[in-house]
């Protein structure tokens, strides 16, 4: 039985003045309670005695709620609008299609939510329990939170700096009841900062199975992939692969092949060899895509013949085997994860 | 507002006569490129026109490479750091990016919200910018640290402070540039007006136009709630190749454009008219010049018209 807090209401991302204080050096950090900027704030104190700095008290409970989940994916990409939400859909609904799996999608995209619109479920709500908040479930066994269920109107925006984004992070990872899950799948923001921080310390000692990372096919995204391999390396996750999305455009009218996004320096398939990751698969720009994503409907389910269906099931079924052989390797991989954070720990700023 | 201009970052951008934020809730709708074309177009529009593009995406820095200045460093001078100018001795077109300070292209700027507003007010108040006709800012996907410290810092200048939003047309978009327009109404900026991106591509075989992220949301969004419509531009690959490639292949040459400057990269802007897209930034540009708010020489004369 997972020890609980009194059941949290499920809070009003809007209710913040959007000017947290400006030059906080962060309770983690050396100079919390002593910097400047601290003269004067609430927390002064505590943050000088150093009891701050200890563990995050919410470890505990993110690691009894987590230890019913059996694997956690996170999907990443340094570059925003290549497609890590609409992958993450169709990978939570390519695992819920096996009814024996019950699979999550968490969405920490706090800025920007779109899996709710992805999954079709936009004008869905969070409704608390005794034993946590509920997720929003698209089929019995596909559970969904996201910022997006907690918003009155689909207009309002979030405007948090990191500190209260990770608040709602831990609130995700420790007050959702997820009940058993066989996989996580966890959806990010473009870049590599506070939220890619929070989850990942926060999933430290659960373990983290590894990233699934999105690129598109032109160097500018590659660019910004490199950097999110980078830090997965820096932070020792696992790359599980890379996957191309809008690779090349078959026009409906001649069915010739374009490349709109051109790999100019050999996309993704070479920077995955540069990077020494596996390369997953390459889909193909297909407007019914985005059109499936707008209308909160399954790709897939909707039109299973096209080349891109296709090419997600390809892409799919890889990493089902390479989960295969997780179970195999996985003290090998904690070891290594061990290793590779003592190493880098002095590069994370 | 009397001590309006006593910050340093207030006392450096006095000599900058319009700062345009481009930003858009959603990631990868074309915010750089838009950008990127916005600065050129502004350069192009007067002989005398100087301009001047900060790059505000910390974690995802892609100004360098569009306006293919990949590889330079940011030099210091005892006023300040010295942009990188990307048309070289006649420094009419200055670059500020986090791209710049990185050792490695490859290395990860792995930073939580305090450095950040760090860097972005270093970035306002330590670059020696000089006289700007036009600030354009290009700012990450979102709504968090990077744009409330923007606002914030730029508090003393905000009514010169006016924005771009950037969109494309399927709804999840859509749904993160409304995020996006709430944000500056919160914050009081006004808006200048709506791009709608990636508007139909054009079939180079058989000229047949498809809608690859569906078409006219921008416009309809624009409509709904009384925004300018700026323009829309279709996909153009010549664009996305122009910008995308732009003269990074020969690492070697860097070295001997010194001083921040790279003549050849200049060739960009001519390159640029080429392509079919700059005809239609051009008319997209005028627009937005007649929405800018007249120079303003007094802080009285806010322009919060959106408010």
């Amino acid at each position: 039985m997972i020890a609980l807090q009194q059941s949290a209401p499920a809070p009003d991302p809007l209710s913040v003045p959007s000017n947290a204080p400006e030059h906080c050096p962060g309770t983690e950090s050396e100079l919390a309670g002593k910097a400047d900027a601290c003269a004067g704030c609430a927390n002064q104190e505590i943050c000088a005695s150093g009891q701050a700095r200890g563990p995050d008290p919410a470890l505990p409970l993110v690691r009894q709620r987590m230890s019913s989940v059996r694997r956690k994916i996170l999907v990443l990409s340094g570059k925003g609008g290549v497609g890590k939400s609409t992958f993450t859909a169709q990978l939570g609904w390519a695992f819920a299609a096996d009814e024996q799996l019950q699979t999550g999608i968490m969405d920490v995209d706090i800025c920007g939510p779109s899996i709710p619109t992805i999954l079709g479920i936009a004008s869905e709500q969070v409704h608390a329990s005794s034993s946590g908040w509920s997720p929003v479930y698209v089929q019995d066994n596909l559970g969904v939170m996201s910022v997006g269920f907690m918003l009155p109107s689909s207009k309002d925006a979030v405007m948090w700096r990191g500190p209260k984004k990770n608040g709602l992070i831990s609130q995700f990872l420790k007050d959702v009841d997820w009940g058993e899950l066989d996989y996580l799948v966890i959806d990010t923001p473009p870049g590599t900062s506070d939220e890619h921080l929070s989850i990942v310390q926060y999933l430290k000692e659960s373990g983290i199975d590894g990233a699934i990372v999105i690129t598109t096919p032109q160097e500018v995204a590659l660019q910004d992939v490199r950097r999110e391999i980078d830090f997965c390396r820096k932070v020792g996750i696992r790359v599980l692969g890379l996957v191309e999305n809008m690779s090349g455009f078959v026009c409906p009218n001649c069915k010739n092949e374009s490349q709109i996004f051109k790999p100019s320096t050999g996309g993704g398939r070479r920077l995955a060899q540069d990077m020494g990751v596996d390369f997953l698969g390459a889909v193909p720009l297909d407007p019914r895509i985005g059109k499936s994503a707008d209308y909160g409907i399954s790709f897939l389910d909707e039109y299973p013949d096209s080349p891109a269906s296709a090419a997600y099931l390809d892409i799919i079924d890889r990493e089902f085997s390479i989960f295969r052989c997780l179970l195999f390797e996985k003290s090998h991989v904690h070891r290594d994860q061990a290793k590779a954070r003592k190493l880098s720990r002095s590069h994370i700023l | 507002m009397a001590t309006a201009d006593d910050t340093p970052v207030g006392r450096r951008l006095r000599s900058v006569k319009h700062i345009i934020i481009v930003c858009s809730g959603k990631g990868g709708v074309g915010k750089s490129s838009v950008s990127t074309q916005l600065a050129l177009s502004l350069r192009a529009s007067s002989p005398h026109a100087r301009v001047g593009v900060l790059d505000v995406d910390l974690t995802g820095p892609s100004i360098p490479r569009m306006l293919g200045l990949d590889g330079h460093a940011v030099h210091q001078s005892s006023d300040g750091w010295v942009p990188v100018y990307a048309d070289g001795g006649e420094a009419r077109l200055g670059c500020m990016s986090v791209g710049f300070l990185l050792k490695r292209r490859e290395d990860s700027v792995v930073w939580r919200g305090p450095k950040k507003n760090a860097m972005i007010r270093q970035f306002l108040a330590d670059v020696r910018w000089g006289e700007l006709d036009y600030l354009v800012i290009d700012t990450p996907p979102g709504t968090s640290d990077e744009h409330l410290s923007l606002v914030e810092h730029m508090a003393p200048v905000h009514a010169r402070v006016s924005a771009v939003i950037v969109t494309t047309p399927q709804a999840v978009a859509l749904l993160d540039a409304m995020k996006c327009l709430s944000f500056t109404r919160a914050t009081a900026i006004p808006v200048l007006g709506l791009i709608e991106n990636m508007s139909g591509y054009l079939c180079p075989c058989c000229g047949e136009i498809s809608n690859v992220f569906s078409t006219g949301g921008g416009e309809e969004m624009a409509r709904r709630e009384g925004l300018r419509f700026l323009g829309s531009l279709p996909v153009d690959t010549e664009l996305v190749s122009l910008l995308d490639a732009a003269q990074a292949e020969n690492p070697e040459s860097v070295e001997q454009l010194g001083d921040g400057g790279s003549a050849r990269s200049f060739q960009l802007l001519e390159r640029y008219q080429k392509t079919s897209t700059a005809p239609l930034f051009k008319a997209i540009v005028d627009k937005l010049l007649q929405a800018l708010p007249p120079q303003v020489t007094s802080i009285e004369n806010t322009g919060i018209e959106a408010a």
